[in-house]
């Protein structure tokens, strides 16, 4: 299992498009991937389930992954985060 | 031949409402209500059918919203469209339909009910989160159910209006106006609402017909019945007999030869006869209407409010994201100008904070909210600057009552430029400031304003509204909503003489500059640039060319010195009568 905090560094936030695409980036992957953020805790591969963190700039989330190809996914997903989204 | 007066006086099929848009159609109805979804909560015995059912309704219910994605990204492009995007993909959420098909088996209650429990989770989660625009995506999320819900309730897609209808309904949303600009509609009733309404707006900017304010029209009229809507009067006819068809098809006739006839203004510069040239330009209120603009013949865009972007988005864009279609813009109606309001946000616009304000025309709204919420209005001003470089864009500010709130936006616009010249960024460092004169105090202020901006622009909507202390929507005390009260007059003539005094431009943007009536006292008033509907600058532009800048001025005069609205439309219609200029409805 690998378990990481990562800050929303986007200006905008963890909005709606980011969040589809977290999603895609999770869905490549067999392995299980969780994101919690202030006690709630959130599976990643749901979209519906991303759209309800509302994650602002500066924010915190506690993502874990587990299971096959858990390592690509975290890498995958951490980088996309930590790029602010590739919108600045 | 009949005229216009006896065919209403002997009509027991008519409803009166306000004239809001100009223009006659003939057809059938389109009853609009928003839906309320019951739910039950029904025990089942099938559950393996119920499932089979739930996948169905998804397989619809993903097939309907392509349709509305595709559209979205045809007219309002793709990046606000994306919205939808994220909306289909939860039709696809793996977790999701999990959840839902295992709770179908374990709880056996209708697929309905638990979709309906199931998705509500999220929003009462999204609607406690203290971010303001949760509270949209929670919105989005009801939609999205209410789809599913209404797809396994084996019902028509509801909020997918019929394509070229004429659309009644009780009020309108900026959402569901939104949607109707979408499907070539044919004429717009609504029983709410009066000359500034959102579906008034909505009419003349995508130049359909429209009677608001009926009071009662989409109880007396069912789907489907054939009307009439004369949106140059204010009336309804309903089921009509054939003399009242044959009547308006004549009429109509007419109408089409009138708008070939003013085809010809399109090119033609709005000039008086003794030689004073009025700068016309365009208001937008809804994206897709740049093209009407384009083509209107309109001297770019004098008023381009920018909270539409959030009404489309529904969620807040990014500077980026804004930048990008500031950009766009500019570059569209260059080398015309283009006046970029900040946010007006509030009032009746756009909910951004969760609780209700007891007076919100009175409340939190333009300058005021922004001032509040700095990080918004930075990214506002910044992504404004980054789209100037064409030197073309104008940005104004709303609902201005105070110089402190000038100098503060200045001093913020001031420090975006440093920031962004430390980037590297380019921007238009000259780029002009100016403000919305909408509230009265900053009227009674014009000398000192003008000091302190490049340029002014009237707000009628509002001035009025405050000035004559009426809400513009309550149909209780909408009559003493006077665009032609002397008040309103004197207040125009004054900030105009002030602007004019500090050699600063100001120009006037409310409905008022649309009305025919009000055009030729605008310019003898000293107006000298207007900003309207797209779809009215060939009528505003015959006017401006059959009239004389002097002889309006005397009319002006005359006017100032009015004690009631009523000597004033009396003194402007002798005007009209005694410069044989024919109204535009007059002419049908």
């Amino acid at each position: 299992m690998i378990e990481k905090t990562v800050k929303i560094v986007n200006k905008a936030g963890l909005h709606t498009r980011p969040a589809a695409t977290i999603v895609k980036l999770a869905a490549r992957h067999k392995c299980e991937f969780f994101i919690s953020k202030d006690g709630i805790n959130i599976n990643g591969k749901s979209i519906i389930g991303v759209m309800t963190l509302a994650a602002e700039m500066g924010s915190e989330l506690v993502l874990t992954f587990e299971g096959e190809g858990e390592e690509a996914a975290a890498a995958e997903i951490i980088d996309y985060i930590s790029r602010g989204f590739d919108e600045q | 031949m009949k005229t216009f007066k006896q065919i209403y006086d002997h009509a027991e099929n008519k409803i009166t409402g306000i004239a809001a848009a100009p223009g006659i159609v003939i057809g059938p109805v389109y009853l609009y209500t928003r839906e309320k979804l019951e739910v039950i909560n029904g025990e089942i015995t099938n559950c393996k059918e119920a499932v089979k059912n739930f996948r169905e309704a998804l397989l619809r219910a993903k097939k309907e919203l392509s349709k509305v994605f595709e559209l979205a990204k045809e007219k309002m492009g793709g990046e606000r469209a994306a919205i939808f995007e994220a909306q289909l993909m939860i039709l696809d959420d793996p977790i999701l339909i999990e959840t839902i098909e295992n709770r179908i088996y374990s709880e056996k209650r209708l697929p309905e009910f638990i979709v309906d429990d199931e998705i509500s989770k999220y929003q009462k989660m999204m609607m406690s989160a203290h971010e303001s625009y949760m509270k949209e995506r929670a919105h989005d999320i009801g939609d999205i159910k209410n789809r599913i819900v209404r797809n396994l309730q084996n019902r028509r897609w509801q909020s997918k209006i019929k394509k070229e209808a004429i659309v009644i309904s009780e009020s309108l949303s900026p959402a569901d106006t939104v949607l109707f600009s979408r499907n070539d509609v044919k004429g717009f009733v609504t029983d709410h609402g009066g000359l500034t309404s959102h579906a008034a707006i909505i009419s003349r900017s995508l130049n359909i017909p429209a009677v608001v304010g009926t009071h009662n029209a989409s109880h007396l009229i069912h789907d489907g019945d054939m009307v009439i809507i004369d949106g140059f009067h204010g009336y309804i006819l309903y089921n009509p007999d054939e003399k009242q068809i044959s009547f308006f098809e004549s009429k109509l006739e007419k109408l089409k030869a009138l708008q070939r006839e003013l085809e010809e203004y399109k090119g033609k510069p709005a000039i008086t006869t003794d030689g004073k040239e009025i700068h016309l330009s365009a208001n937008v209120d809804v994206s897709g209407e740049i093209d009407i603009v384009i083509t209107s013949g309109a001297k770019g865009i004098g008023l381009y409010r920018t909270e539409q972007v959030l009404e489309e988005l529904s969620e807040f864009p990014t500077e980026e994201e804004q930048a990008k279609i500031y950009r766009n813009l500019s570059s569209r109606v260059y080398p015309n100008n283009i006046v970029i309001r900040a946010f007006d946000i509030g009032g009746d616009k756009f909910k951004y904070y969760d609780f209700q304000e007891p007076n919100p025309f009175l409340g939190l709204r333009g300058i005021r909210l922004l001032l509040e919420n700095k990080t918004l209005f930075k990214n506002q001003i910044r992504a404004v600057l980054q789209a100037s470089e064409n030197k073309n864009i104008h940005f104004m500010i709303p609902m201005v009552s105070t110089i402190l709130e000038i100098r503060e936006t200045k001093k913020m616009i001031e420090e975006c430029k440093k920031e962004l010249k430390k980037e590297g960024k380019n921007f238009d460092r000259n780029m002009k400031v100016g403000m919305m004169v909408e509230v009265p105090s900053a009227a009674v202020m014009a000398e000192l304003f003008a000091k302190e901006v490049d340029f002014f622009s009237i707000g009628t909507n509002d001035l009025i509204q405050y000035l004559m202390a009426v809400d513009r929507g309550n149909d209780l005390v909408s009559d003493l909503y006077q665009q032609f009260s002397p008040a309103v007059i004197r207040t125009i003539f004054y900030i105009v003489r002030e602007a004019k005094k500090a050699k600063k431009e100001v120009s006037l943007c409310g409905e008022m500059a649309a009305d025919t009536l009000a055009i030729p006292l605008l310019i003898g008033l000293g107006l000298e640039s207007l900003s309207i509907s797209p779809s009215t600058i060939a009528y505003a532009t015959r006017i401006i060319r059959s009239i004389s800048y002097k002889k309006a001025k005397k009319l002006a005069a005359d006017c100032l010195s009015c004690s009631g609205e009523k000597d004033v439309i009396d003194r402007i219609e002798k005007f009209f009568e005694e410069n044989s200029i024919t109204r535009t409805r007059n002419l049908i």
